[in-house]
């Protein structure tokens, strides 16, 4: 059972707690802004092989970073389940007569929608280093950026479920988080990857989720837009489903 | 339904167990709560206290026994039970990053209370718990007192039939202690709730309960008023310090006095104490057992533990305790 106005009511906290943390917006900001500006500086003159010769590198790079962005808070913001439960707060909610799919689907959705902010900001922050997206291609990334936002908050959450104190979270950062980035094609195209590679990558929903925004903001991509789209967006589903079912299992105690 | 709406009992539990793996941390316990009533649940650290406000509140399913409260199944109907009641848990449940008013406004509207009801609900239990003044300060920049109060005014905005309070006094000194008093007694006077509160201060016990299960080991060992629980040991208790403990345990026995062997000493209940203490004098001296000291004070609930178990209801240090951990941590 799913209520609707519970849905509102834990995605509203989400959002009043997320404007409060101004310095913990503008921090995590700093770290995907200097991949772009350095990176971005760095292989200026590189030539990718795999990579058209009228790409830019920091037109390719920043769709990319915005997209690591939008990874690392979702990710951040399922998995601070976990916190909650530390702190007592998900007992308040547990006691409540709101269901627990209601109370899922309420944090994915707050966290997934300060993930899209924070990639905003990001898109932001790399127009001023002179990155220049296609402004109707803008309407489209969006809807990559929501799709990726819901599959990692969701991921975070069915991981906050697994996990019996914060002490796991760095595990989760350094051996989930990062490779997914780093085998997404976020940073250079996939194919540059030895075969054997290359094969994980394509398994990696990340992967599709870098392409469409990448097709999006610069109209190019290594797969078709629509099959991105179908890959990302049968994941998100997929990710909903089995969150809200290993957190209807949870118990508090 | 077993369980007639109007009839006066809004809590009633049989049998019911509670095992973690093979430990039973609530064995078969059994009791009633009228309606209006405030109901203590007294007994020490690991008793099982929280393990049964838990099972009742529906956060863990019990192993087996039975449990209505206000009406509906624990584990039938936990979504009916959920909106018949409030709790305040022993640990700190805010968020703290959030002000007073957001903390209650959350609560009000997870708990389906429309606009102006809510908001004028807020200012009412604000008013209770004298935190008016403070409702637009974030939640971390409270004493320990202050959240108490919030939790509490928290546990019951929404109308609750039944509230449970575990340990709301729990790792606060003195003076808040007897702030929160008031505040449940106005509570009561005020609303029509009826409140469970586990504890294990003795005092709060005795000043707050209408009536009082002790447990021990997840284990009701005594049930009833308050009142009526002192008198059943006797209004007096005296405790002797002797030479030779069990011999002068037995020699009492004898003289079919309620005594028990305690970790200081010797515990003897008696409804006359001033004339016992020239008998077991005389006794003494008859044996030669030589008395180090004697005590006499009216008996209080802690006896009564004392003698079912031979132990005391230990009040821990404050710095030892799980909440001040939890505080800790936020910091
Ligand atoms: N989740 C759990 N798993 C295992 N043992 C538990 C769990 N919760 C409580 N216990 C044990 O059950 C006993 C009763 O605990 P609790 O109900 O918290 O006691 P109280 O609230 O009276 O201090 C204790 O011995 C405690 O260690
Ligand atoms: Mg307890």
């Amino acid at each position: 059972m799913v209520e609707a106005y519970g849905v509102y009511i834990l995605w509203l906290r989400d959002l009043k707690r997320y404007v409060r943390a101004r310095s913990r917006i503008i921090g995590s900001l700093g770290m995907p802004l200097f991949f772009l500006a350095f990176l971005g500086m760095g292989f200026r003159r590189a030539q990718i092989p795999s990579l058209p010769g009228d790409i830019s590198y920091i037109d390719f790079l920043a769709p990319g970073v915005v997209s690591m962005v939008v990874l690392f808070t979702s990710t951040f913001s399922g998995v601070s389940i976990v916190w909650d439960r530390q702190f007592g707060f998900l007992r308040e909610i547990m006691v409540s007569p709101i269901s627990r799919t209601t109370i899922a689907l309420g944090r994915t959705l707050g966290g997934a929608t300060t993930a899209i902010i924070q990639g905003f900001l990001m898109l932001a922050v790399s127009y001023i280093i002179g990155f220049r997206p296609d402004p109707i291609g803008m309407v489209y990334s969006f809807v990559f950026m929501v799709l990726i936002a819901i599959s990692f908050t969701g991921l975070g959450v069915a991981i906050s479920t697994l996990m019996e104190d914060i002490h796991g979270f760095q595990l989760v950062i350094n051996f989930f988080v990062f490779p997914i980035f780093f085998l997404s094609g976020a940073l250079f195209p996939v194919k540059e990857f030895p075969e054997f590679i290359r094969f994980f990558t394509y398994f990696n929903p990340l992967t599709y989720g870098v392409d469409g925004m990448r097709w999006s903001l610069i109209h190019y991509s290594e797969f078709n837009p629509f099959i991105d789209f179908l890959a990302i967006g049968i994941f998100s589903i997929f990710v909903i489903i089995i969150s809200t079912i290993l957190f209807d299992r949870t118990e508090v105690g | 339904m077993l369980f007639v709406e109007d009839s006066s009992e809004i809590i009633k539990v049989e049998n019911l167990t509670k095992f973690f793996g093979d430990f039973a941390a609530v064995k078969e316990v059994s009791f009633e709560v009228e309606r209006g009533e405030i109901f203590g649940i007294l007994g020490p650290n690991g008793a099982g206290k929280t393990t049964l406000i838990k099972m009742l509140s529906t956060l863990l399913k019990p192993t087996s026994g039975k449990a209505l409260v206000a009406g509906y199944d624990v584990v039938k109907e936990p979504q009916n039970v959920r909106k018949s009641i409030g709790i305040v848990f022993q640990e700190p449940t805010l968020d703290v990053e959030l002000t007073a008013r957001e903390n209650l406004d959350f609560h009000g509207r997870i708990y389906g209370m429309d606009g102006k009801k809510r908001r004028e609900r807020i200012s009412e239990v604000l008013e209770l718990v004298g935190l008016s003044d403070k409702a637009d300060i974030l939640v971390k920049k409270f004493s320990g007192g202050m959240q108490r109060r919030l939790e509490i005014a928290r546990g019951f905005m929404h109308f609750p039939k039944v509230l449970f309070l575990d340990e709301p006094t729990l790792g606060l000194d003195v003076q808040t202690r007897r702030n929160i008093w008031e505040y449940i007694e106005k509570l009561r006077r005020d609303e029509d709730v009826t409140i469970i509160l586990t504890t294990h201060y003795i005092e709060e016990a005795e000043n707050l309960c209408d009536r009082v299960a002790i447990i021990d080991l997840g284990r009701i060992i005594a049930l009833d008023t308050v009142e009526r629980l002192r008198e059943g040991i006797g209004k007096d208790s005296i405790e002797v310090v002797v030479e030779n403990g069990s011999v002068f345990e037995n020699l009492l026995k004898s003289q079919n006095l309620k005594v028990v062997k305690t970790a200081d000493g010797l515990m003897i209940s008696a409804s006359d104490g001033e004339k016992l203490i020239p008998r077991l004098f005389s006794l003494a001296q008859k044996h030669r057992i030589e008395i180090h000291s004697v005590s006499l004070k009216k008996s209080s609930l802690e006896d009564v533990f004392v003698l079912l178990t031979g132990r005391k209801i230990r009040e821990e240090s404050a710095a030892m305790h799980p909440m001040m951990r939890i505080k800790r941590m936020r910091k």
